[in-house]
């Protein structure tokens, strides 16, 4: 028998042909992704949400007049002061993330358990500095259906001052910000349950420290979604 | 096959290593960088009128896209991926877009009704 081949029995090689990934990732790393995208989803609802309320309001609270202080060191005349601490401290962890993401290739357990940990460290700053920044604000009178009674001094001028837009932003601010916290504070959590599984080997034994990878996915997922709420809160 | 196929993964993982750690402070650096113009221009420029807000407010989103850039590009490596995976993940943020496009026109209709 000749050794010809029908064109229909050629192997195909080509990644949309079958027999291997298109995508050329492992599963969980794939769904990692795609679960991020529905997230991005639900965050942008949220943040659109909150742009279209206040495109439609004739005036809007000042942001750096509300956030003025420091907590436990400066009262007041400090605006965006504690929330660039904040970002900083979060663009930090995402690096020490992406530290241990790069150990991990190199199967360096020690290295890899030091850089989650930094990055442990980093998360419970972040959602130590939202606590007391929650807190300052509610101190002042702002919660979900509250806000303080003199509302003077978080608009630029008197005629500006309207209690329904304070509410609006009252309500945006802790839902927003309250459900990216409850994401950092997840992310912690999965952060110390993968140091726990590098410092009982397992990863050593699985021969790869693919999983390394997906937290950090999620990471810095939680790092690009406080990007965009620290310039829409904060900064516009 | 399927032991030729995990292979070749862990081999393309390795393709990874587009992320070395210069790189990576490097993008550090970038970051931190945006974020220090930003707090320039709110704390500096807009407050001493040597820029007003509506120029402002679309530089801090033009700044916060590049941001989003290099976390997603370098940081969550979808730039090393293949072009199926960064397709996958880029093209549906159109709908983000398009929500986007929606709610502000809807926002004008309502500043318009409530006079």
């Amino acid at each position: 028998m000749s050794a010809q081949v029908s064109s229909i029995d050629e192997l195909k090689t080509t990644p949309w042909s079958g027999g291997k990934s298109p995508f050329n990732v492992e599963y969980g790393k794939m769904m990692m992704w795609f679960f991020l995208l529905s997230d991005a989803f639900t965050f942008s609802s949220l943040l659109i949400a909150y742009g279209a309320l206040r495109f439609s309001a004739h005036t809007w609270p000042m942001a750096d007049l509300i956030f003025q202080s420091v907590p436990g060191m400066i009262d007041h005349g400090a605006p965006l002061v504690f929330v660039g601490i904040m970002t900083f401290i979060l663009i930090l962890s995402s690096v020490t993330m992406v530290l241990a993401v790069e150990a991990g290739h190199r199967n360096a357990k020690k290295e890899v358990v030091w850089w989650m940990i930094a990055t442990v460290i980093g998360g419970f700053m972040f959602l130590g500095c939202q606590a007391l920044e929650w807190s300052h604000l509610h101190h002042e009178g702002f919660w979900w259906g509250s806000i303080p009674h003199e509302l003077g001094e978080y608009f630029k001028s008197e005629k500006d001052i309207s209690a329904v837009s304070t509410q609006q932003f009252a309500n945006l601010f802790f839902t927003i910000t309250g459900f990216h916290g409850f994401h950092v504070f997840s992310g912690v959590v999965i952060n110390i349950i993968i140091t726990i599984n590098v410092l009982a080997g397992t990863y050593e034994k699985r021969g790869s420290y693919l999983m390394i990878e997906k937290v950090g996915l999620y990471w810095h997922f939680v790092d690009l979604v406080w990007v965009f709420v620290f310039t829409f809160f904060y900064l516009v | 096959m399927s032991s030729q196929h995990t292979e070749e993964l862990h081999h393309d993982e390795h393709h990874g290593e587009g992320m070395t750690r210069g790189r990576i402070l490097k993008v550090a650096g970038i970051l931190s960088a945006i974020t220090a113009v930003e707090f320039f221009i709110a704390l500096y420029l807009v407050p001493h009128d040597i820029m007003p807000l509506h120029i402002a407010n679309p530089i801090y989103i033009v700044l916060t896209l590049f941001k989003a850039f290099y976390i997603v590009a370098f940081f969550m490596h979808l730039k090393f991926e293949r072009i199926g995976l960064m397709l996958a993940i880029i093209v549906p943020i159109i709908f983000i877009i398009g929500l986007i496009l929606v709610l502000t026109n809807e926002s004008h209709y309502w500043i318009d009704i409530r006079g």
